[in-house]
């Protein structure tokens, strides 16, 4: 827990003024650039050293380009650290209704995790989960803290 | 956990009310037939009726209970907008012994309706309180009831009472004698804690269910029994539970693939219809038998359909469904046919909710800064907005058909989330008599009981 909330600040500290999704480029620091002190294989390798989640336009599932380069390393990774499952869990804004938002945080799991699958990773180290808007990244209400809440996290099980 | 349980509360106060006769030196007078409006609803929505409530009289302790009743009676009927307690501090010797009231003294303060009553001690917890309405101008007796029950009721007789007043006073049945089933929310945004929660009606008795370590979603009331339908996070696996609120214990309903969501029960309450989400991104609406009976799809999961809600009298379906490109309402009939959409305003549509009435669907709209709650009827026509804010969500009818109560949430206004904040809030259908409903956290997902639950 402690690390996926490191994570989370990271990725608020780094956002860059925009209204467009937040590239991949700003919640990981690159895949090939290992951080010190960071056991490989790890949740803690995935969110700093490959990224561990992607951005989706308002009301949309569909993957960025961005978001195929993020999902293309983990993919990677994945393969690389057979022993890892994952969760791709879905998350959404809070500028939507809470049921509809559970499904669409679920479209949008289901999105990252089915290009994970057409990359090569068994579906069978995949599982999925919506949190609709209950559990934002960035708790404040304004264009960049949405644009950071409308993701899918992958988390290692 | 066991403060939290009271077995059989439909079945508390129920038959034991006696009905009271009119005294004999009081000018008899056939009470009206329920239904029957003495004052005319539709006056009294721009003109609230006067109505003096002076405590319950009683011995000692019971003097005490009396007043208490009295407090809660005045409450309801003022908050509900329809009615304009008179202040205490104008009454004219209330406190007169004697069955029939001096009526020049209620009318000189304004009164056009007043209650009396009295409370005695029965031996024990067991209480008897005698109430009567009176009709102030010509002098007669509207109603008059005697209950006995426990010590611990005496909020219930006051909601009861109450009850009776409106019902009596408007010709449509009331509201007070009910509670709310909602969601508290506490702790910060991105590590929010979601519980349970139940209250009356009027904000008191507030209890918490669930204990926090899971996320607990979207509660509903079931039709006659004491359980709830809810979405629970428990194990980390998102699915529809009942909750029984005899024993405090929640169960899963069914074992499906996917989420499931959004329940609500049936009308007959013998099924519950919810949504469950598949792997190519949609989500299908489904009912699912409590009594051994199977499920059964009733939309195809190539959209999200959520939010399923039936009609009072079980032949329709309202639901939500982006299938047109963004969310909007849609009704089909209660086997999954003749589909047609419903709403063509600005913006997008959700949460619709059938009024018990069968003559309205409320529903939460909203597009740019603004989410508002609003009614149409069930064709789409004659839609009116009845409150906007930055975010607003989630109506739910009062049993009679007449209140909504919705939550609302104010903007955040640093990383933080400072400034955040859930509350619930009821309006009347005709747009007016918006009042915040206190609860001791931020609250969400409000579910109103029916009447007497």
């Amino acid at each position: 827990m402690n690390i996926k909330i490191l994570g989370a600040f990271a990725a608020v500290a780094l956002l860059a003024a925009c209204a467009t999704p937040p590239t991949a480029a700003t919640s990981g620091s690159g895949a090939t650039v290992a951080t010190a002190g960071v056991v490989p294989g790890s949740q803690e390798d995935l969110v700093k050293n490959v990224g561990d989640r992607v951005f989706y336009a308002f009301n949309k599932s569909q993957l960025s380009s961005a978001a195929h380069a993020t999902l293309d390393k983990q993919a990677a990774w994945l393969k690389q650290y057979m022993q890892n499952n994952v969760q791709v869990a879905g998350n959404c804004d809070d500028r939507g209704t809470e049921e509809y938002n559970i499904a669409l945080g679920q479209r949008r799991a289901n999105a990252a995790r089915d290009y994970l699958v057409a990359k090569g990773v068994a579906g069978s180290r995949i599982t999925t989960i919506s949190y609709g808007k209950d559990r934002p990244t960035a708790m404040g209400d304004n264009e960049q803290a949405w644009a950071q809440n409308r993701n899918a996290i992958t988390s290692v099980r | 956990m066991t403060d939290i349980l009271r077995p059989s509360r439909r079945q508390l106060i129920a038959g034991s009310a006696a009905a009271l006769l009119v005294p004999t030196f009081a000018r008899a007078q056939a009470p009206a037939a329920p239904g029957s409006a003495v004052i005319d609803v539709n006056r009294a929505r721009t003109e609230p009726i006067p109505i003096a409530i002076p405590a319950l009289t009683g011995e000692g302790d019971a003097a005490q209970l009396g007043q208490n009743i009295a407090g809660v009676i005045t409450n309801d009927l003022g908050r509900c907008g329809l009615f304009r307690p008179i202040d205490p501090a104008a009454f004219i010797n209330a406190g007169a012994t004697g069955e029939v009231p001096n009526f020049q003294n209620w009318k000189v303060i304004g009164a056009q309706a007043l209650v009396t009553g009295r409370v005695e001690s029965q031996g024990g917890q067991q209480v008897r309180v005698e109430f009567r309405l009176w009709d102030v101008l010509p002098g007669t007796q509207i109603q008059g009831t005697a209950y006995t029950t426990t010590l611990t009721n005496w909020r219930r007789i006051g909601h009861i009472i109450s009850d009776v007043i409106y019902e009596r006073l408007l010709g449509e049945s009331g509201y007070f004698d009910t509670r709310i089933v909602y969601i508290a929310g506490s702790g910060p945004r991105s590590r929010r804690v979601k519980r349970l929660a139940i209250m009356d009606q009027d904000g008191e008795n507030n209890r918490f269910l669930t204990d926090g370590s899971f996320l607990a979603l979207t509660p509903r009331f079931h039709p006659t029994r004491d359980e709830i339908a809810f979405m629970s996070y428990l194990n980390n696996k998102p699915r529809v539970y009942l909750f029984n609120l005899g024993n405090g214990q929640q169960r899963l309903l069914g074992n499906f693939d996917g989420i499931t969501l959004s329940p609500r029960f049936a009308p007959d309450g013998n099924s519950v219809i919810m949504a469950q989400t598949n792997a190519s991104g949609g989500s299908a609406i489904m009912t699912v038998g409590l009594n051994g009976g199977g499920s059964r799809r009733l939309t195809d999961g190539s959209a999200i359909d959520v939010s399923p809600c039936y009609s009072p009298d079980g032949t329709q379906i309202t639901f939500n469904s982006d299938r047109g490109g963004d969310q909007q309402l849609y009704v089909m009939t209660a086997d999954g046919g003749n589909v047609r959409r419903i709403s063509f305003g600005q913006g997008r549509y959700a949460t619709p909710v059938w009024s018990p009435r069968g003559d309205l669907i409320a529903y939460t709209r909203f597009g740019g800064d603004t989410f508002s709650i609003g009614v149409m009827r069930p064709d789409g026509s004659g839609e009116r907005i009845l409150s906007e804010s930055y975010y607003c969500e989630g109506p739910t009818f009062a049993p009679n058909g007449r209140v909504i109560m919705f939550w609302r949430e104010t903007r955040a206004r640093d990383a933080r989330g400072d400034g955040f904040s859930a509350r619930l809030y009821s309006i009347d259908i005709t747009g007016f008599n918006e009042r915040a409903v206190t609860t001791p956290t931020d609250a969400s997902d409000p579910a109103w009981s029916p009447l007497g639950a």
